[in-house]
């Protein structure tokens, strides 16, 4: 038996009004497939507000913390540099000239961690296998997806009929 | 949806104003019985006008921010933030009497009753006499009276047009309009001919009003790290009210949505002050040039707290506080930071203003938090006066049925 069945749709209001439907009925669902962002998608399917915000802080501040240890150890402690007759004797009398530097590697590092994360936590780095169930998810249709197993209290021809009464496209399982 | 400005609200404004006036009387008694009374350059006539001058221009920045931002919605073409409109409208209200203040204090400079502008004196400018200098007289062709005074007449008369021509123009919005698009059209491009006009103006009346006070410095990214203390001013004053005029439940068209879009702004244009603060001041410090390096050195050295409190005040507090999303949604958050940072700023105009006009002398004592508080209680005064004047939701702007659906996640 299969693992999952989808209804596919070609409009993504008539997905979301279908979502609303297929919820309303008690049947889960376990995820949504779209080429694009929908506005309040997100509320409809109960999704939980993403930690990616909490994630890119914790990187800047690792990141503002190495580079400044990182300067503080090359400029200063293992070399002292003397750059246009700056004291290099400590980190706090030199610290406006490692701002930018800081500041650039906290937003590098912000940055970099968030969409590394992004792509590790959707498992859609590169050359992995794509995992939208139909190939016109990513062009112009959208899908919701239906786990068998998260509704294994409920008859699959039920589950097939509320599919329909929200006019999908096509109805298939995989 | 009507604002109405009476009874105990009308009085705490003019108590405002009293507490203000009185610290300023206490504060200058204080002063008179102190050493530096009768100085010649720092005495207690200078300090007075220079903290008139230092709030005066910081609420005139205030209200001419908020004009400015009044102006970024139209040539935007930002829906979001119509709900807003009437409250910049408000604020952008004091701009005539701001303007007026301004006006005082230079007519007294000119009268000599202030040494705030050095390079008023004529003596500067004659080979002969023995305060000639050379470096002042050279920049005679710009930084004389004449054109000055006719620069500074000129700013102030084209703000006070445009600001005249939107408030009319919002108006008309109250009333069906017969082409809603030929409409907002026009209003766009007199945003963006007043945006133009902004631009280049609010970097030279930076230059004139302010960078010569401390005449022998230069600075050519002045201009906008005065402008964005003005925008962040302007924008936390915007908020404060908006979150007042909630509170009394006249404005719940305003949703969590729209104040979580201006607390963005709030925390973004804290860090564009942040970043042009920086950039001004690790370039000077880092090419230690004697000539460029006496501007910092004079507020380092004899005003070392209000400089790096500013800093960590205007910089640190919305950075930390401001962050999350539930921050910028919860009102009193955004009150406490608020307040905390529009004093800030404040505090940032009298560091511009004080090391040149006072010298080593200049405190925040008395005569300028009680001149703060007055010019507080007057702005309010005006401000809420003109919040009675239209509905707080303009009914027929193209826009305003997508503001009031805004919703962000």
């Amino acid at each position: 038996m299969s693992k999952a069945i989808y209804a596919l749709y070609d409009d993504d209001d008539i997905m979301v009004s279908g979502a609303k439907a297929i919820l309303a009925k008690n049947v889960k669902i376990k995820d949504v497939y779209s080429p694009f962002p929908i506005h309040g998608l997100e509320n409809v399917l109960g999704i939980k507000w993403t930690r990616l915000a909490i994630n890119a802080f914790l990187y800047g501040i690792t990141a503002l913390a190495l580079a400044l240890l990182g300067m503080s150890y090359f400029m200063i402690q293992d070399w002292p540099m003397n750059i246009g007759g700056k004291p290099s004797f400590a980190l706090y009398q030199n610290l406006p000239a490692f701002i930018p530097v800081t500041f650039e590697f906290t937003v590098l590092c912000a940055a970099h961690g968030m969409a590394i994360t992004y792509l590790i936590r959707n498992w859609t780095l590169p050359g992995v296998k794509a995992r939208n169930p139909h190939p016109r998810t990513t062009d112009d249709h959208f899908a919701i997806e239906i786990d068998w197993e998260e509704n294994s209290g409920i008859d699959s021809e039920e589950i097939k009929s509320i599919l329909q009464e929200t006019k999908p496209v096509e109805i298939f399982e995989k | 949806m009507e604002y109405t400005f009476e009874g105990q609200a009308k009085k705490n404004t003019f108590i405002l104003m009293g507490v203000g006036v009185l610290l300023l009387i206490l504060g200058s008694v204080f002063f008179m019985m102190g050493d530096h009374a009768h100085d010649d350059h720092h005495g207690i006539g200078q300090r007075i006008w220079v903290s008139i001058f230092v709030s005066g221009f910081f609420f005139f920045g205030v209200s001419l921010a908020a004009l400015f931002f009044l102006a970024v919605q139209y040539a935007a073409e930002a829906g979001w933030g119509v709900v807003f409109k009437r409250v910049m409208e408000g604020v952008a209200s004091y701009l005539p009497i701001g303007s007026i203040t301004l006006l005082v204090v230079f007519a007294a400079g000119s009268l000599h009753l202030h040494h705030i502008y050095h390079w008023m004196d004529p003596e500067l400018y004659d080979v002969n006499s023995e305060h000639y200098d050379a470096l002042i007289a050279h920049k005679k062709p710009y930084l004389n009276q004449i054109f000055w005074w006719l620069r500074t007449l000129a700013y102030l008369a084209a703000y006070f047009l445009f600001f005249r021509w939107f408030m009319k123009s919002s108006l008309n919005e109250d009333s069906p309009l017969e082409n809603e698009k030929r409409f907002f059209t026009k209003n766009q491009t007199m945003a963006a001919i007043f945006l133009v006009i902004f631009g280049y103006t609010s970097t030279t009346f930076s230059w004139d009003w302010i960078m010569s006070i401390d005449t022998h410095w230069f600075s050519t990214i002045f201009g906008w790290y005065i402008f964005s203390g003005m925008w962040i001013s302007g924008m936390v004053m915007i908020t404060l009210l908006t979150i007042y005029l909630k509170s009394k439940g006249l404005m719940d068209f305003v949703n969590d949505s729209h104040m979580h879009d201006i607390g963005k702004w709030v925390f973004g244009v804290s860090f564009l002050w942040t970043y042009l603060f920086f950039c001004q001041f690790m370039l000077y410090w880092y090419s230690n040039i004697p000539e460029e390096i006496t501007y910092f050195k004079a507020r380092i050295d004899d005003y070392t707290w209000i400089f790096w409190g500013t800093m960590v005040i205007n910089f640190i507090f919305p950075m930390l506080l401001l962050m999350s999303k539930d921050a910028k949604r919860n009102a009193g958050f955004m009150v406490f930071t608020g307040c905390i940072i529009f004093f800030g700023h404040w505090l940032d105009v009298f560091m511009i203003v004080s090391p040149g006009a006072m010298g080593p002398n200049g405190t925040v004592g008395l005569i300028e938090i009680g001149t703060f508080i007055a010019f507080l209680g007057l702005f309010l005064f005006v401000v809420l006066g003109a919040l009675t004047k239209r509905p707080l939701l303009v009914k027929h702007h193209p826009f305003v049925q997508e503001s009031l659906h805004h919703h962000i996640n």
